[in-house]
């Protein structure tokens, strides 16, 4: 996994409340075997006609947009499907860091396994970077993991809480089953002590 | 001691290490795998050069890309994407040594109703699944929950997920339910109750009366959906009800093995007094046959509703419902029951088992669908096929209409052939209306078994208890 890094990037704002998997990359995309390519289809049946045509109005379809690398979301971002297709989609398209004041458990854990960022603000912060993501190209946000900050286009500092353990993944790019398997020990142990305890299992 | 819920309990004999930070290796004791989150897994495991570390713990079947028709063997029934799925798994499954139920076997079905049917899921364990309907599970008093395929890949490799303990939360239903009220309409009106955010960062155990009165079947259902309310897991402690349903199984314990198991099961209950963080109560009696108007699962009401005004919400729910109600095609102040569709789903992981079907025939016996409706009734495994078969509800489904099909997810996410086109409207016993989920710009109304049977013969969503 990539390290993550300062970035400085545009970021697009989609008020929307309870923008489910389904939305984020429908079904009829989930068929490949591969984990990348699913940019193309990111928001399909917002961002697309069935002809393939795009619909002017959405918000990464606007040329200002167009290269955002932050998502400013409504509530309950993410809820749905386990698909991790959907971080995969919103990766491959570009978008590392997503804020809201919410986000469905799954959808959460799968953007940290993907080198991504989300991060929960409350309301009052969020409708600041919010309205700041409504400026368009000019409106660049930094995220500073490190120091758990994001600056606004204005050069406002708003801090973030983020779990220590999965900040210290992001920022060394560490693979999980790695570091879970130098703990093969602790697993092996578990497993004779479960395995007499409960035999049936 | 102090005293602890159910899911303290099961968490804390699944510790396989715990750092610092409270950061914990949770060991699972069944893995469930399917054709569409799989494969990238098992490939990352082929890169590494890593096996499967218990392969006997970990139970593959395809489900979500089979088609449901007759002669599906004939590969030309699937898409060329949907066959490569399910042959990476087949092959995956070979190669790296896991059970696995392939589509020409009769137990082949939907991941979360052939586990339990199977006697995998017994009650303490922990089960996971790249899917997140894995809450099903939790119907045993197992921790079930769904992950994603980087968790799968870890699973697969480790037979352990990285977690923090989650919240506990209490939905208790008491008293009751009223007649044509059913566990479709409990879990769908606790949603109704706390939102599709309220239950995120717990574990829901459900308890009371009315909960305790369901078959397994029903509280199957219940604990399917607790993911739509936001919960990582749902929770019933398990009982004489669920004793019975394991005891025979497949791969439930035998004879003395029974016993010893059964004796450990006994202790998993919530000691009195135990801290739940989170509490909400309904009463059985005030539950009513209900359905979703919108296209999130929150957007439920009585059936006797109307469709509500945007400007009745908050907050972001006003442009969230504008939006629903104008993608549904309805009208604010519109009576539900004056809502007509064109489409019945009966199936999938949360009422494709056998007493939904038994609730189906009830309604439909001796009758017929109305004129020019689509509606199919999708088994939830080939083995729950052949028991409807042979109650004879096959043959009253058929004199009904229905499409009587073979098992798979089928039309609840629409990867399959089975789906809706653009406008038209249905009335399913599946748990998501989002846009697009049957199909694009499909329109959803999801409700249980009776009151889609219903439907079905009126053509309109119907209050069940009128036909009764």
């Amino acid at each position: 996994m990539e390290k993550f890094e300062t970035f400085s990037g545009i970021a697009a704002p989609m008020p929307l409340v309870n923008i489910d998997t389904d939305m984020i990359i429908p079904k009829v995309f989930l068929k490949s075997i591969a984990r990348t390519g699913f940019g193309a289809n990111l928001f399909d049946e917002m961002r697309f006609n069935r002809d393939g045509t795009e619909i002017p109005d959405f918000v990464l379809n606007k040329p200002q947009y167009r290269s955002a690398q932050i998502l400013i979301a409504g509530d309950n971002f993410g809820c749905g499907s386990s698909r991790e297709h959907a971080p995969w989609a919103l990766d491959d398209f570009g978008i590392k860091v997503i804020v809201s004041t919410s986000f469905a458990d799954i959808f959460f854990n799968n953007s940290f396994k993907n080198g991504m960022l989300p991060i929960v603000l409350p309301q009052e912060q969020v409708d600041v970077l919010m309205a700041d993501a409504e400026k368009g190209e000019n409106a660049r946000m930094t995220v500073d993991l490190e120091a758990q900050e994001i600056t606004t286009s204005d050069g406002d500092v708003i801090k973030f809480e983020v779990d220590a353990f999965k900040k210290h993944c992001l920022l060394n790019g560490l693979d999980d089953i790695g570091l879970t398997m130098e703990k093969e020990a602790s697993i092996d142990a578990f497993e004779a002590k479960a395995g007499a305890a409960r035999p049936w299992v | 001691m102090s005293p602890k819920t159910l899911y303290d309990k099961i968490w804390d004999a699944h510790v396989a290490h715990e750092a610092d930070d409270g950061t914990c290796l949770l060991y699972i004791d069944r893995h469930l795998v399917h054709e569409v989150t799989s494969a990238q897994a098992f490939e990352g495991l082929r890169m590494a050069g890593r096996k499967v570390r218990a392969p006997e713990k970990t139970i593959a079947v395809p489900d979500h890309n089979v088609p449901t028709t007759e002669g599906r063997d004939d590969p030309a029934q699937m898409t060329e994407e949907s066959r490569i799925q399910v042959e990476a798994l087949d092959t995956n499954a070979k190669e790296f040594g896991v059970h696995y139920y392939p589509v020409s076997d009769v137990r082949q079905g939907i991941v979360h109703i052939v586990g339990p049917e199977q006697g995998w899921t017994l009650p303490g364990m922990t089960v996971v699944c790249g899917d997140s309907h894995t809450a099903t599970h939790g119907a045993f008093g197992a921790l079930a929950h769904g992950i994603g395929t980087s968790e799968v890949e870890h699973v697969l490799a480790t037979q352990t997920l990285i977690q923090k303990k989650s919240k506990n939360m209490k939905v208790e239903i008491t008293g009751k339910l009223k007649p044509g009220v059913t566990a479709k309409d409990i879990t769908l009106a606790v949603i109704g109750e706390t939102g599709t955010g309220g239950g995120t960062g717990y574990v829901i155990e459900y308890c009371g009366e009315a909960i305790r009165d369901l078959s397994m079947e029903g509280r199957m259902t219940v604990c399917n959906m607790a993911i739509e309310g936001g919960a990582r897991a749902g929770l019933i402690a398990p009982d004489e009800t669920t004793y019975a349903y394991v005891k025979g199984r497949p791969h439930a314990p035998k004879a003395g093995a029974f016993e010893q198991a059964l004796e450990y099961w006994k202790t998993l209950f919530t000691d009195e007094g135990a801290h739940f963080d989170k509490v909400v109560t309904l009463k059985g009696e005030d539950i009513q046959p209900v359905v979703t108007w919108g296209t999130s699962p929150e957007d439920v009401l009585p059936i006797t509703g109307v469709v509500p005004n945007p400007e009745d919400f908050e907050g972001g729910k006003v442009d969230a419902a504008r939006r629903s109600i104008e993608y549904m095609g309805l009208t604010p102040g519109q009576k539900l029951t004056d809502i007509e569709i064109d489409t019945v789903f009966i199936g999938s992981c949360t009422n494709g088992r056998i007493e939904d079907f038994r609730a189906v025939a009830e309604v439909v016996k001796g009758k017929k669908i109305k004129d020019g409706m689509r509606a199919m009734i999708v088994p939830g495994s080939g083995l729950v096929r052949a028991q409807a078969e042979e109650e004879g509800l096959a043959d009253i489904f058929r004199e009904a209409g229905f499409e009587w099909r073979l098992a798979g997810c089928s039309m609840c996410l629409a990867m399959n052939p089975d789906q809706l086109s653009e406008g038209e409207r249905c009335a399913a016993t599946s748990n998501r209306n989002f846009e697009g989920r049957q199909g694009y710009k499909g329109r959803t109304h999801l409700v249980s078994p009776a009151m889609a049977a219903a439907a079905a013969l009126t053509g309109k969503l119907t209050d069940i208890r009128e036909l009764m």
